[in-house]
């Protein structure tokens, strides 16, 4: 990475007692599309709120393109945001709500109409333009609300969490056209999200935030194939996690005792550590792997043309498997049959239990 | 269970207005005294009021002080409810406390405090002292109807202005002050028209400066004369008017917000 585009150096953010952010050091470059994703309350979106100058970090250092921005007010930053809520005035037009940004620059009438024309025409909704904006649909409104943002032709766009009020089709769409957006313009996107599938499905890096601490930064591979915390294994979801002690360590390769039985997985780690493997859910097979213990099918997830599996170990354990939905009846995975199931070793990936 | 409520909303309008129509019907009569058969249509009392110079120096003084009144109260409204809706504050419920506490107190006991106050400062019996009186009094609805408005707005709205660019002044003007126009323009309304009505307090504190319902009593005090009914008949349209134009304005708004 050249000179990244946004810094943060150790920030911390309390309210009162409260400590939303802690210690938060990230590089964003430019033209970077990051993802900001963990639960609610995990501290993103003050992490945002904070590059736009909406909250002020307690300690440490924001850097945009350079400059420390820690006292700048909001005002004069060109950091626009989307919003959850899309925050469109309503008693504006879809066209005056596009040139307020434009109009708080101090440009022109005739200057500012016409570029929020061409704003309002890339995103195909150019015949709304003098419609009120709370006579728009939801996709609509929310390409006047990018519309809005992008006017100023900023270097970094903020999103909260934009498609959170769109139906699931609607939010396929919309990734679609934010990633062309953001490949098409080259401008860095900071978008906060509590989806996984939406972070993965559009983001060049994610972040993963827990508590307000920073959990992991990777791309979305890195982040599901090698999870550094059971946190993160199981944030990003469809992961199978088998909690044991290491037993044997040779070589790069470790065995760790599970109650379901003794596993091999590539690592390193010292025999008495606590450590889980972790299997993502496609990885598993159905009765094949290196690896292999039994479990019975408690119910199935169809999502399109996957199926989830999810079976139940003797011991209580929570497992998942994900198949193809036209190899489901090869497979006999069908509620209540006790089958076999199996990873190969390479596919595991060792998660040491970070000392409490 | 239905026929009766209409049953009792009927007897409750019937209460409320009857008297109000009764002063409108004898306005026009042409007898002094309001008995039953009326004697004749006759405009004679509103000629009467208008040729009478008291009658116009009162309307004016009204005027000056229900206009004046609703313009401070709806600033000072608006400040309070915009204080109330941004920031927290130690102390804020006393200071919300006592801003709305003029409503709950008896006129009387406000008259007569302002009376009490006024004179000794040498500010008793000139029109602003009144204007002073129906603010305080006043201010309260402003607030309350500028405050419900508020209540309305999503949060974003105001950061979505300062993060593209705006102000924190800038955003009050381009977005706080048109969102709330609608309760703005409703309390103007509202608060003119409780000033243009008020008698109590100022009876008490408007000395030489009469406004029309003080202008009312004094007419009554001396005599019964049918002038009385054609100014409350005057009086009561203005007030209706106004009342009915803040209620508009709100309704309009809400209908408008549903659709």
């Amino acid at each position: 990475m050249t000179e990244p585009l946004v810094t943060f150096e150790r920030v911390e953010k309390r309210f009162d007692d409260f400590v939303a952010v802690k210690g938060a050091t990230l590089d964003i470059g430019a033209g970077e599309f990051v993802a900001i994703m963990g639960p609610s309350g995990c501290g993103k979106t003050t992490t945002l709120r904070m590059l736009a100058g909406l909250d002020a970090p307690t300690s440490g250092t924001i850097r945009i393109a350079g400059q420390v921005m820690n006292d700048v007010p909001a005002h004069e930053r060109d950091t626009p945001m989307v919003w959850q809520s899309l925050a469109l005035f309503p008693f504006l037009n879809a066209r005056e709500n596009v040139e307020f940004g434009l109009k708080m620059r101090g440009v022109g009438v005739s200057e500012r109409r016409q570029r929020a024309m061409t704003w309002l025409d890339r995103m195909e909704i150019a015949e709304f333009a003098e419609r009120n904006v709370e006579t728009l649909s939801g996709g609509q409104r929310q390409r006047v609300a990018l519309a809005r943002a992008l006017v100023t032709e900023p270097k970094l766009l903020l999103l909260d969490e934009p498609l959170s009020a769109l139906d699931a089709h609607l939010v396929i769409r919309m990734q679609s056209v934010l990633s062309r957006l953001q490949r098409e313009l080259g401008i860095t996107f900071v978008y906060v999200t509590h989806s996984q599938s939406e972070a993965f499905a559009m983001a060049d890096r994610v972040v993963i935030m827990s508590q307000g601490e920073i959990a992991q930064v990777g791309t979305p591979r890195e982040v599901y194939r090698a999870p550094r915390s059971r946190f993160v294994a199981e944030f990003v979801g469809r992961n199978n996690i088998l909690p044991g002690e290491v037993v044997a360590s040779h070589q790069g390769m470790v065995s760790v005792q599970t109650p379901l039985g003794t596993f091999n997985v590539q690592g390193d780690a010292a025999p008495g550590t606590s450590a889980s493997i972790v299997v993502a859910a496609d990885m598993m097979q159905v009765g094949g792997g290196e690896n292999r213990l039994t479990a019975t099918v408690i119910s199935e997830e169809f999502v399109g043309s996957m199926v989830t599996a999810f079976l139940e170990a003797s011991d209580g354990t929570e497992l998942k498997v994900q198949v193809q939905e036209r190899a489901l009846a090869d497979l006999g995975l069908e509620t209540g049959r006790e089958v076999s199931l199996g990873w190969n070793t390479a596919d595991g990936h060792l998660l040491v239990d970070e000392t409490p | 269970m239905t026929t009766f409520l209409r049953i009792y909303l009927l007897a409750l309008f019937g209460f409320v207005f009857l008297p109000i129509v009764v002063s409108l019907l004898f306005s026009f009569n042409s007898d002094r005294f309001p008995t039953l058969p009326m004697s004749g249509f006759t405009t004679i009392w509103y000629e009467t009021i208008f040729a009478d110079p008291d009658f116009w120096r009162a309307a004016r003084n009204s005027l000056i002080v229900s206009s004046c009144t609703a313009v401070i109260a709806t600033f000072l409204g608006f400040c309070t409810a915009y204080t109330d809706y941004r920031y927290t504050f130690r102390g804020k419920s006393l200071f919300l406390a006592i801003i709305l506490l003029p409503p709950t107190i008896p006129l009387i006991i406000i008259a007569l405090a302002m009376l009490a106050w006024f004179a000794p400062v040498g500010m008793s019996g000139q029109v602003w002292s009144i204007i002073a009186a129906h603010t305080v009094l006043t201010a309260p609805f402003a607030m309350a109807i500028i405050r419900l408005r508020l209540n309305q707005i999503d949060e974003s709205l105001e950061a979505a202005a300062w993060n593209l660019g705006a102000s924190e002044w800038r955003a009050m003007r381009e977005v706080i002050l048109p969102f709330t126009r609608p309760a703005i323009l409703s309390s103007l309304f509202l608060t003119a028209a409780v000033s243009f009505d008020e008698f109590t307090v100022a009876w008490f504190v408007s000395g030489l400066n009469k406004t029309l319902p003080v202008h009312v009593l004094e007419i009554v005090q001396g005599t019964i004369d049918p002038q009385v009914n054609a100014i409350g008949t005057l009086v009561f349209g203005i007030s209706i008017t106004l009342v009915v134009i803040s209620q508009l304005l709100i309704f309009f708004r809400l209908q408008r917000e549903a659709a």
